[in-house]
């Protein structure tokens, strides 16, 4: 049987052009962009890829690769192309992800993209074109521009001290852990471009088998911008960019390498339900009960003396208790060192602004918190404030009582609940109504999963709460 | 160069006139030198290569150096046994 | 039905796995952090994908990929991320590709600081990118709604091959409020006849922005455009609060509405004919409704807002200025007061003889 060698894995003509020339390449003449497609075309058609493939077009002279590749198709930002493919790779296990870019896409806007992708084993072939120029803009200067060469941004030719020096890409990546396979190509004569060829397959073979990042850098000229003919192009890839971008297949783990293998999504209820604990740590709906008085309470102090939690557990109390609750937190660096505070706001109707502004109980843990937030106390509002800081008068018709926290939480059993001592004389002297069951409730969830935690601190409450029961409020 | 036989059947490249764009890639790898750009312009503008009509040696050169998907195909006669 | 107490950051990534969203990509900032760190713990653990992405860039780029193959796909930040993040959303509106981003507005402009404010609104309303593109925007104003209209959001963004923002301030983002469960999950089915996701079935698809031919892109940039008057028609929300007899209307979105809707009781109890309109829908902005609260004629709007009027310019644009636009507002991590707008009401109340 006759055979005919012909081009396969690119469509027979190509309509997404658009235009007179349907069944020629919108590339220059001479450029190699085209070899290169028919390369990997080849390989998907042999490869039986063509049904998983997706190519990626950059930004550059490929921006039209989807004109070509008879595979799923998807366009584009500049350089973003390393990106997208992990976001194709990541939600389709079996997808074939080919990145076709040039240099100024991979190597300067899309450089960050490229090395993080490579660097995380994304599985994705990349095929990357250096032509040393940016070719589709019309000639300028490109990270991988030789030294001296002129460009229409390099009129003199580059100048390492302007523009620094060439970016050799493949020996970047070869200095992650994760790439599969790194070489670097070219097509200046017909061994070379069978060596190519080889590696071009190689590259799409480890894809086929899911196995990881592949990385074939091509050295081309651009006999359109660098006004070259064919054979000054081909003079030009071997005697200067091959002397810059020595040849040869970097890396090769092919062998070794496990295919990488990406969870199923579980959209399941019950997995969910299960996930957020709902059979377990579940609280009633809020009643709507307009009759019930609205609390506001403020709790200020020192980032680490609990303050944040001990608003946590009262939200959670209230919660538990069928309340409209609503808890916010001074946040960001603030929690970090410095001081924290939160605001909870518990009502028998829908919470309107969580932020604790004027307040009817404030709890301070420290003098700068109580100096920042006493004046906010409403007449008739209460004030529990850390013993340690010494005597404080409250501002008329404010009630106020010191409280030893710490001392309290020693000798319930843990030195570390203060704040929970202190939700122990809320519970006792706030006025909130809230069941008992509820605090209860609420400690044991803020501490789920360790007991002895859990015991130690409704000890500590237990403590809080009876101590503050004998205490006389002025 | 060494003659075939004329019975034996030989390989040999066709080429799509209106898809060639007479880089000269082909014209440059062919270790045969039995292709050339000719003089004829094809529809689209260029002096597109021709086969000499004898001399092909199936290498693939030119296929696979030629930029163009549909300008080059080889034909190769089926292989002895 | 569950309701647990939750951080507004977390509701999101609760709206977001009961919606069936597959993968999450993300870049850390402050304030909308715990949607990434919720999302690194939750959706491993139902099998989604979640990659802490090494920028804003590649994070919408991430989703751009993940969208390419139809799946539902999500990303958070707060505004100088969704500023990085705009390219993206140009591109994915461009492909026509659904997508939910979220936003955790802060204050700014530039690195400003990671207190609450509303100044994204024209950048997410309008649209921060390049071209003629609208994104679809919900503004949640409590943790309930910070779950549902995620969930809003994915079924909004497929319905209409759009994205849609939920846009919610650092208030929202970082308050705990109870949530109710949803009582339903999602299981979403790839729309093949757009979607590129590496089968035969999808092989002859292409995502893409580019139209060459000048004539292309003006056609695809009309379809466009009745896209989205259909969805001016069919997707706009708000919520109306004592507005019956009111003569004031406030006009506030997100937390800012819920500051208004304490300043409407607390100028009702005063006898002033204060109510409350809150859009739900940013974008499509919810004029028909603001539209037949001003018809009558003699009534007032108040914009109540945590960004420099930007609020207040749309609500201009939807009733073409057919009454009184005021605005009340604050800016650089400050919320607006209650005590603010009832004494804005009570001005305006007092000039135009609004008492009951």
């Amino acid at each position: 049987m006759e055979q005919v060698v012909q081009t396969r894995g690119l469509y027979k003509t190509f309509p997404r052009k658009g235009g007179a020339a349907q069944t020629a390449t919108h590339y220059c003449p001479g450029c190699e962009h085209g070899v290169l497609h028919k390369l990997i075309g080849e390989a998907l058609a042999d490869l039986d890829l063509q049904d998983r493939t997706i190519v990626i077009s950059p930004v550059g002279c490929g921006v039209f690769a989807y004109y070509y590749f008879d595979t799923g198709n998807v366009q584009v930002a500049h350089g973003r192309a390393a990106a997208v493919g992990t976001g194709i790779s990541r939600t389709q296990n079996n997808a074939v992800v080919v990145s076709y870019q040039g240099d100024g896409d991979l190597a300067s806007i899309g450089l960050n993209e490229t090395l993080q992708a490579a660097n995380r084993g994304e599985k994705i072939a990349v095929f990357f074109v250096n032509n040393t120029v940016y070719g589709m803009t019309g000639g300028q200067m490109a990270p991988t521009t030789l030294v001296g060469s002129k460009t229409i941004t390099s009129p003199e030719g580059r100048d390492p001290v302007q523009a620094g020096y060439p970016l050799h890409m493949a020996e970047l990546i070869n200095q992650l852990r994760a790439p599969v396979y790194i070489a670097r190509v070219s097509f200046s004569n017909m061994g070379k471009l069978r060596r190519a060829r080889q590696a071009i397959r190689k590259a799409l073979e480890i894809q086929r088998d899911g196995k990881g990042y592949a990385f074939v850098e091509v050295l081309m000229a651009c006999p359109t911008n660098q006004k070259m003919n064919v054979e000054e192009a081909t003079r030009f890839v071997a005697e200067q960019m091959e002397v810059e971008y020595p040849l040869g297949v970097l890396r090769d783990r092919a062998a070794e390498a496990v295919p990488i293998v990406r969870s199923e999504s579980d959209y399941a209820k019950e997995t969910l339900d299960r996930i957020f604990s709902l059979d377990t740590d579940r609280a009633p709906d809020a009643q709507l009960t307009p009759d019930a008085p609205t609390f506001r309470v403020k709790m200020a102090g020192f980032g680490g003396q609990g303050v944040l939690s001990m608003g946590i557990i009262l939200a959670r109390t209230a919660c538990q208790a069928g309340k409209f609750v609503s808890w916010y937190p001074s946040y960001g660096p603030e929690q970090r060192g410095g001081t924290a505070n939160c605001g909870v706001v518990m009502s028998g109707t829908p919470v309107g602004t969580p932020l604790v502004t004027a307040s009817d109980i404030l709890v301070a843990m420290n003098r700068p918190s109580l100096e920042k937030f006493l004046r906010d106390v409403k007449p008739g509002g209460l004030l529990l404030y850390d013993a340690a800081m010494g005597e404080v008068t409250p501002p008329a018709g404010v009630r106020a009582l010191a409280v030893p926290a710490t001392r309290l939480a020693q000798e319930g059993g843990s030195a570390r609940a203060a704040n929970t001592a202190m939700v122990g004389v809320l519970a006792a002297l706030g006025g909130f109504d809230l069941p008992e069951r509820a605090y209860r409730e609420a400690i044991t969830c803020n501490f789920a999963g360790k007991d002895a935690v859990v015991q130690a601190n409704l000890a500590v409450f237990d403590h809080a709460r009876a101590w503050a029961l004998e205490q006389e409020l002025p | 160069m060494n003659q075939l036989p004329p019975d034996v059947p030989a390989p040999y490249p066709v080429i799509d006139p209106l898809e060639c764009k007479s880089c000269g890639r082909c014209v440059m790898v062919c270790p045969k030198k039995v292709l050339e750009l000719g003089d004829e312009l094809n529809a689209r503008g260029y002096a597109f290569t021709r086969y000499k009509g004898a001399g092909c040696i199936g290498c693939l050169n030119c296929f696979y150096a030629c930029p163009e998907p549909n300008a080059i195909k080889v034909h190769l006669p089926a292989k002895e046994t | 039905m569950a309701t647990q107490l939750i951080k507004g950051n977390t509701a999101v990534v609760v709206g977001a796995l009961y919606a069936g969203c597959d993968s999450f990509f993300g870049y850390p900032i402050t304030p909308a952090s715990e949607i990434l760190h919720e999302a690194a713990k939750r959706f491993p653990q139902a099998g989604r994908r979640m990659v802490q992405a090494e920028s804003e860039e590649a994070a919408i780029n991430m989703v751009y990929g993940a969208a390419t193959t139809g799946r539902r796909a999500m990303t958070a930040s707060s505004g100088p991320g969704i500023s990085l993040k705009s390219e993206g959303i140009s591109y994915l509106s461009g492909a026509q590709l659904p997508a939910v981003v979220v936003d955790i507005m802060r204050a700014g402009p530039g690195l400003g600081n990671i207190g609450p404010e509303q100044g994204d609104y024209n950048q997410v309303v309008k649209g921060g990118g390049h071209g003629n593109y609208r994104c679809l925007v919900l503004a949640p104003a409590n943790v309930q709604e910070m779950c549902d209209l995620t969930i809003r959001a994915f079924e909004l963004a497929h319905k209409w091959r759009m994205v849609a923002f939920v846009l919610a301030d650092g208030v929202l983002g970082q308050m705990i409020e109870p949530l109710r469960f949803p009582e339903t999950s999602t299981t979403p089915v790839t729309d093949v006849n757009w979607a590129v996701d590496g089968t035969a079935e999808t092989r002859l698809n292409v995502v893409t922005s580019i139209f060459l031919d000048f004539d292309q892109q003006e056609a695809f940039n009309r379809l466009l455009q009745d896209k989205y008057a259909q969805v001016e028609a069919a997707e706009q929300d708000s919520e109306a609060y004592r507005l019956e007899d009111a003569e004031i209307a406030l006009v506030a979105y997100g937390i800012s509405a819920r500051i208004a809707q304490g300043a409407v009781d607390a100028a009702r109890a005063e006898g002033l004919r204060v109510g409350l309109f809150r859009p739900i829908t940013l974008y499509p902005f919810p004029k028909d409704a603001l539209r037949e609260f001003v018809a009558p004629g003699g009534r007032q709007l108040v914009c109540v807002e945590m960004s420099n009027g930007q609020l207040r310019d749309d609500v201009k644009l939807a009733i073409d200025c057919a009454c009184p636009v005021h605005l009340v507002n604050r800016m650089g991590g400050n919320l607006v007061t209650e005590e603010d707008i009832l004494a804005r009401s009570r001005e305006l109340a007092r000039s135009a003889g609004g008492r009951e």
